[in-house]
């Protein structure tokens, strides 16, 4: 199985006193869905935010979709994004755009035609079930709604992995089951690999995953 | 409303620029109508004792273009009842040379003074006739409206520049967001600051457009035009091409040098 994260002996830190992921070795197959889990301040959000190139590597290897991301140019690092899909806790929507708009910026980035997005977004929305709020705009949601447009924002462009980073976190039970119900049908029927930090793995995943504990600086796989 | 509000205040600041521009454009353009007009007028007598031409007095100044002997038949003509027709032609022979010179340019009274000076070195040159005492006084008022326009126009820019630098921060603060989630989805630099250029190049063009019609409705108005007259300076107020083209030219290249710095300025923030 093709591997679409590998990191080797990866070191993280933001300065040199304090370092925050110490020799990381691990792998993520292509298709998988991982869970990243630690204490608060562990390191769950540093080590997402190297796989998306928000934060170079100190030292050692990482590999992401088949592009290296030690001293990685801003236009491979644009590529790569161009092929990811990241949900944020805050969701990061563009305020000043409507549902729709904010759904449509990767295909946008890409470079899609404005008919193909068009059609594309609709279905996602569909899917979200927030069809009917296309025209709104963010501050109008709910949380809840907000995160779902994340998701479908995230998903607009197939993505090869979903990188969510406690995706949850700001909704009630409700929302959360919604969210988590849309990364497995991701995973599950577009073959996307997704990897969530969170506190807690929810009870009742109907799909197998793969969980890395992150505890004092190191990255480890609990079986 | 709201995107009026993101318009308006990029939109004074370039118009107030714009517009102590083209007042001092038209200062400078009635200064220039007005020395045409002197130059015409203007010229320097120099009396020589060898006879001169008119490259060996463009080597003593460039700025000499016509010259012409004058000549002293008038006033021997008063002499003839006294003296012989034979004196008359001797005296003719011993007196210097008189020349009436033309310049390129009507002088200001430091260049009057330069170009005496230069006349001068040659030695034959007796004496220069500046008439620097006689310059034009609604001249010398125009060049004292020339510099306190130029003045004005520097303080307004530096006032104005302060305040488009205010605006730029808020642009700065208001764009810092969206352009940091355009760059986690991978939007390359351009696209990311396409929204900016886009509102800095409308901006500059709403501003010179107003300046423009500001401008134009004054022009076709007869009051600045007969004030004008009154001094003697007839020109055109507003030239809609000439001016309006580097109205447009000073606004976009400061309203695109302005969202070019927001988008240097900008760290990535995720």
């Amino acid at each position: 199985m093709d591997k679409v994260i590998l990191s080797q002996d990866l070191t993280l830190s933001y300065n040199e006193d304090e370092i925050i992921i110490n020799k990381a070795n691990f792998s993520i197959n292509s298709g998988s869905f991982v869970f990243i889990t630690g204490a608060s301040g562990s390191g769950k959000s540093t080590l997402l935010k190297s796989l998306y190139g928000a934060l170079n590597p100190n030292s050692g290897k990482l590999i992401v979709g088949g592009v290296e991301m030690n001293g990685i140019t801003s236009k491979k690092l644009n590529f790569l994004r161009q092929h990811l899909g990241i949900v944020f806790q805050d969701y990061k929507l563009i305020k000043e755009w409507n549902i729709e708009k904010n759904v449509m910026l990767p295909l946008i980035i890409s470079g899609y035609a404005k008919d193909v997005s068009e059609i594309q977004v609709q279905k996602l929305l569909t899917h979200v079930k927030l069809n009917h709020q296309s025209g709104k705009f963010p501050l109008e949601l709910s949380g809840g709604e907000q995160q779902r447009v994340a998701m479908a924002r995230a998903l607009a462009h197939n993505p090869i992995l979903i990188l969510a980073d406690e995706p949850t976190g700001n909704l009630d039970d409700y929302s959360s089951q919604v969210i988590w119900n849309l990364l497995e049908g991701a995973n599950t029927q577009l073959k996307t690999t997704v990897v969530v930090v969170t506190h807690h793995i929810p009870e009742n995943m109907n799909v197998p995953y793969q969980h890395f504990r992150i505890e004092y600086g190191s990255v480890y796989e609990v079986t | 409303m709201k995107s009026l509000k993101n318009h308006l205040s990029l939109v004074i600041a370039l118009f107030t620029i714009l517009f102590t521009i083209q007042t001092f454009v038209i200062v400078n353009k009635a200064i220039t109508a007005y020395e045409e007009e002197l130059k015409s007028n203007y010229s320097i007598v120099v009396v020589s004792m060898k006879k001169m031409d008119i490259e060996k007095f463009q080597k003593l100044d460039n700025s000499i273009t016509k010259m012409s002997q004058i000549e002293p038949d008038n006033v021997l003509k008063k002499l003839e009842q006294d003296l012989k027709k034979k004196d008359i032609a001797l005296i003719k022979l011993t007196l210097p040379k008189f020349y009436k010179l033309e310049l390129s340019i009507y002088p200001t009274p430091d260049q009057i003074k330069s170009i005496s000076k230069n006349i001068r070195r040659d030695s034959s040159v007796k004496r220069v006739v500046d008439f620097a005492k006689n310059h034009d006084k609604v001249y010398k008022l125009l060049l004292l409206f020339k510099s306190v326009t130029l003045v004005f126009a520097f303080s307004i820019f530096a006032v104005t520049s302060l305040l488009i630098l205010k605006e730029m921060r808020i642009w700065q603060f208001k764009h810092t967001e969206r352009m940091a989630i355009m760059a986690l989805f991978g939007a390359p630099v351009w696209l990311r600051s396409a929204v900016l250029f886009r509102l800095a190049i409308v901006d500059a063009i709403v501003s010179s457009l107003l300046v423009s019609t500001t401008f134009l409705i004054l022009s076709t108005d007869g009051w600045i035009n007969a004030e004008l007259k009154n001094i003697g300076i007839e020109i055109e107020v507003f030239a809609i091409f000439q001016d309006g083209a580097l109205l447009f030219a000073v606004a976009f290249a400061l309203s695109i040098a302005l969202a070019s710095m927001i988008v240097l300025g900008h760290k990535e923030e995720v």
